[in-house]
């Protein structure tokens, strides 16, 4: 892999270097030994909880994605809460109402804002938030504040306001897949024989509809959700590009750029934990969700 | 959307009405520093925040122009052209309250030139420096250097005290692994103090009240709040939005949105970089073309041709949008050792072109691999494939092959590339610079980036020459002869010097400097 990214020594060393200094950079860094002994180095070393120090800032992996964590995790809740809220209303009403014309209209939108590419969503929402209504910022998280080690932009108005154009773009898709899920799932339910019979019992539409219709098309929009939250943190690599959003996606894009290879492990190191740690807590989930599995783990 | 304008501007007047306290600046441009160690890196956005902190013996103003900072005079010795000696500005402190004197410039260079300072090619004929007094400073050369000032615009000045205090005497070693408080920390004697930072976000810069300048240059900004913006159109956005009030690197395709704007306008300028295509003109064969044991480039005729085949104003017009100048030699312009003569473009056309072909035995063309930079120049991958289609016209089959810089500049290091696009920048504004780098025989300490493997002893030996001939109209007869025989080999097929440009608000004034380096201390609100 590493001979496909390129080479960091160029922009490690300036214009100015002669050929003298390319090798000993070369030596001290290792890139010229076989490519199992790299590899053995690096795992030796992560084992370790060390991952090196990044080519590109000088200051050691694990401190850059710790400064960066924060942000692009309370990017991904914050779309994600976006996305389940809005999708799990949005295709309940669209199951209920199958036929209006509001129902047409949101299915309408929700097609355009599947096909269109994230970054154009992004831009676009500038053009019209930033730039022509002045309303909200166009880069940036804003004012943040220290907790800890964590840094926060939801407690200042500055940072809220950040927020919102990125959460929007980021979480647009995933509220789109939710919504239709949730539609296809909850018409399909509410074809089934124990919604009739609920309805020939004379229960309340509310009931039906939220206490077992909704309950019962919950178990794929978990599993679905679930994913989609692994991929909302792997994939704000293009909406924190768009909007400058601080967080370890940009660094990524800036670390391939460079060549910083000890940030790009680690960062696709993070990713795989936890995109293993996402399923679990969802296979977990089920059986919470879902009484039969429960039974059916007793036997 | 009158009444908001109108709401604003009254708002303008009030905070001007309010006082002279705080001028903000918000500036964006496409990277952040790398680090706040002054001798760390060697890079242009490193180098652009460090100079607001930090300050040189002598530096440019944005003219380009070398003026004093922290020495007031200098100059080569007249008993001893080996020795430079440098009158140093007395009552400057650092922003920690310490006195600035001899010491801190000696140590400063011991520390420029140790082996982990990417600086130390520019100090490389250095022997010695040593403190004569408490205001005198000498360097000592291998050999009268009659260009030693050029090379000191990026050696930045550091107290040697806070330097030992904090464990930070030595630069930082990527092996160590250890991180350094001057990569982080900064105590310079320049016009503006860190207040915070937080890499590749946001870094905020407050006007030094102790600062020795003050009354001599404007200093009309006292607060500078820095954002690295990646994405261009987010960029430009931000500077249509009023967010940012200055960006230094307008997309050309966004100029014109950006100068209809009422409150916004574009400052252009010619950059001190020049664009070029490199060639294997040494090589008995190439690896990339389809001529069996003969190389093409190797024949004066076939360079020649295609020299006449690129055709500068298309590519100008069209995928530049104006915002280039048509080159005729690889040196940009402010360059000692430019004239118009080397810049003309090249004379005849693509028939005249053909029959050079015809000539040198490739009537019916060759084919070979062009390598470029797809994230490093202005539309690089754009002027590459233009030049494909012009290369076409006489014969010759390219094979485009784009790649982001961190593939495609080890390929000229390593000799890889037959055929290549460089970008050339020239910090000292002195020919020699380009000679050491792009003309000399690659070797150990010169030639790094020829990957030409054109090798002319003749050539290296008035190359290096230059460095020891105190006699400065012989040097500049030396130059001259130099470039002649580089326009006459066809080193390099030069293509354009880029142009830069400037978006800020309406209230910033300030001229563009040639290396595209903001020096806010002579900026000036309106």
């Amino acid at each position: 892999m590493f001979r496909f990214v390129g080479d960091p020594i160029e922009n490690m060393l300036g214009q100015e270097r002669t050929d003298a200094d390319v090798e000993r950079l070369r030596d001290q860094l290792g890139l010229d030994d076989p490519f199992l002994l790299q590899y053995w180095n690096f795992l030796a070393d992560a084992v370790q909880g060390n991952l090196g120090i990044s080519f590109r800032q000088g200051r050691p992996v694990v401190e850059v994605l710790i400064e960066r964590l924060p942000a692009t995790l309370e990017l991904a809740f914050i779309s994600a809460l976006f996305a389940i809220l809005f999708g799990v209303l949005l295709g309940v009403y669209t199951a209920i109402r199958s036929k209006g014309w509001l129902t047409n209209l949101i299915l309408t939108v929700s097609l355009v804002g599947v096909s269109l590419p994230t970054f154009l969503i992004g831009i676009l929402l500038i053009y019209l938030f930033a730039v022509e209504l002045g309303w909200l910022p166009s880069f940036g998280r804003g004012d943040t504040v220290q907790i800890g080690w964590w840094t926060t932009g939801l407690l200042t108005i500055s940072g809220l306001k950040a927020i919102i154009l990125p959460a929007i773009t980021l979480g647009l898709y995933q509220m789109t897949l939710i919504m239709r899920l949730v539609r296809s799932e909850m018409s399909e339910v509410l074809n089934s024989d124990y919604i009739r019979f609920a309805r020939a019992r004379g229960l309340s539409e509310r009931t039906i509809n939220f206490k077992h219709a909704l309950k019962n098309t919950l178990v794929p929009v978990i599993t679905i959700t679930g994913l989609q939250l692994g991929s909302i943190i792997a994939f704000a690599i293009v909406t924190e590009t768009v909007f400058q959003w601080p967080g370890v996606g940009l660094l990524f894009i800036d670390s391939v750029q460079f060549v910083d290879i000890p940030v790009m492990a680690a960062y696709l190191m993070f990713i795989s934990v936890m995109f293993v740690a996402i399923n679990l807590i969802v296979d977990i989930l089920y059986v919470i969700v879902d009484p039969r599995l429960r039974i059916e783990g007793a036997n | 959307m009158k009444l908001m304008t109108l709401l604003t501007s009254s708002a303008a007047v009030l905070t001007l009405a309010g006082g002279v306290s705080a001028e903000t600046l918000n500036w964006a441009r496409a990277g952040d520093s790398l680090t706040m160690d002054p001798h760390a890196q060697n890079e242009g956005p490193t180098h652009a925040l460090a100079s607001q902190i930090y300050e040189p013996l002598i530096q440019r103003d944005m003219s380009g122009k070398q003026v004093a900072a922290l020495a007031t005079e200098w100059g080569p010795k007249a008993d001893d052209p080996n020795v430079w000696a440098f009158t140093l500005r007395e009552g400057v402190t650092f922003h920690d309250g310490a006195e600035f004197d001899s010491e801190d410039v000696v140590f400063s260079f011991n520390r420029a030139m140790s082996t982990n300072s990417n600086m130390k090619e520019l100090l490389s004929s250095v022997v010695e420096v040593r403190a004569v007094g408490k205001y005198g400073f000498e360097i000592v050369t291998d050999g009268p250097n009659p260009i030693m000032a050029a090379n000191l615009n990026d050696i930045y000045i550091m107290d040697k005290g806070w330097s030992e205090a904090n464990n930070a005497v030595e630069v930082q070693d990527m092996e160590g692994g250890e991180d350094t408080f001057a990569a982080k920390n900064t105590n310079g004697t320049g016009p503006y103090t860190l207040v915070s930072r937080v890499p590749d976000n946001k870094t905020v810069l407050k006007a030094n009240p102790g600062y020795w300048g003050i009354g001599q240059f404007p200093l009309e900004i006292t607060e500078i709040n820095y954002t690295p913006i990646k994405n261009p159109a987010t960029r430009v956005a931000a500077l249509l939005s009023g967010e940012v009030d200055f960006i230094q690197d307008v997309p050309v395709q966004d100029l014109g949105r950006v100068d209809a704007d009422a409150n916004l306008k574009v400052v252009k300028a010619p950059q001190n970089r020049v664009i070029f295509f490199g060639l294997n003109q040494g090589d008995a064969d190439l690896t990339t073309d389809n001529v069996d044991g003969k190389n093409p480039f190797a024949d004066l005729r076939v360079r020649q041709a295609m020299n006449m085949a690129i055709n500068r104003e298309a590519i100008q017009k069209v995928v530049m949008r104006d915002q280039s100048i048509p080159a005729g030699v690889a040196m940009p312009p402010f360059v000692n050792g430019w004239t118009e003569a080397l810049d003309s473009i090249p004379a005849g056309n693509i028939d005249d072109a053909k029959a050079l072909m015809a000539d040198a035995g490739y009537g019916d063309g060759f084919s070979v691999t062009l390598h470029c930079p797809n994230d490093r120049y202005i539309n690089d991958e754009a002027i590459c494939q233009a030049a494909v289609g012009m290369f076409a016209q006489i014969g010759i089959t390219v094979n485009l092959d784009a790649k982001p810089k961190a593939q495609h500049f080890p390929q000229i290091g390593n000799l890889t590339t037959d055929f290549y696009m460089l970008g050339w920048g020239v910090p000292t504004y002195d020919s020699e610079y380009i000679f050491n780098f792009l003309m000399h025989t690659k070797g150990e300490k010169r030639g790094s980036w020829n990957g030409t493997r054109y090798s002319n002893p003749d050539m290296d030996a008035k190359i290096v020459s230059l460095a020891s001939e105190t006699d400065l109209a012989k040097r500049d007869a030396t130059i001259g002869e130099i470039w002649s025989q580089v326009q006459e080999d066809l080193l390099y097929l030069p293509i354009h010097h880029q142009v830069l440009n400037w978006g800020m608000a309406n209230k910033v004034e300030t001229p563009v400097s040639p290396d595209d380096r903001a020096r806010f201390k002579y900026f000036t609100l309106n």
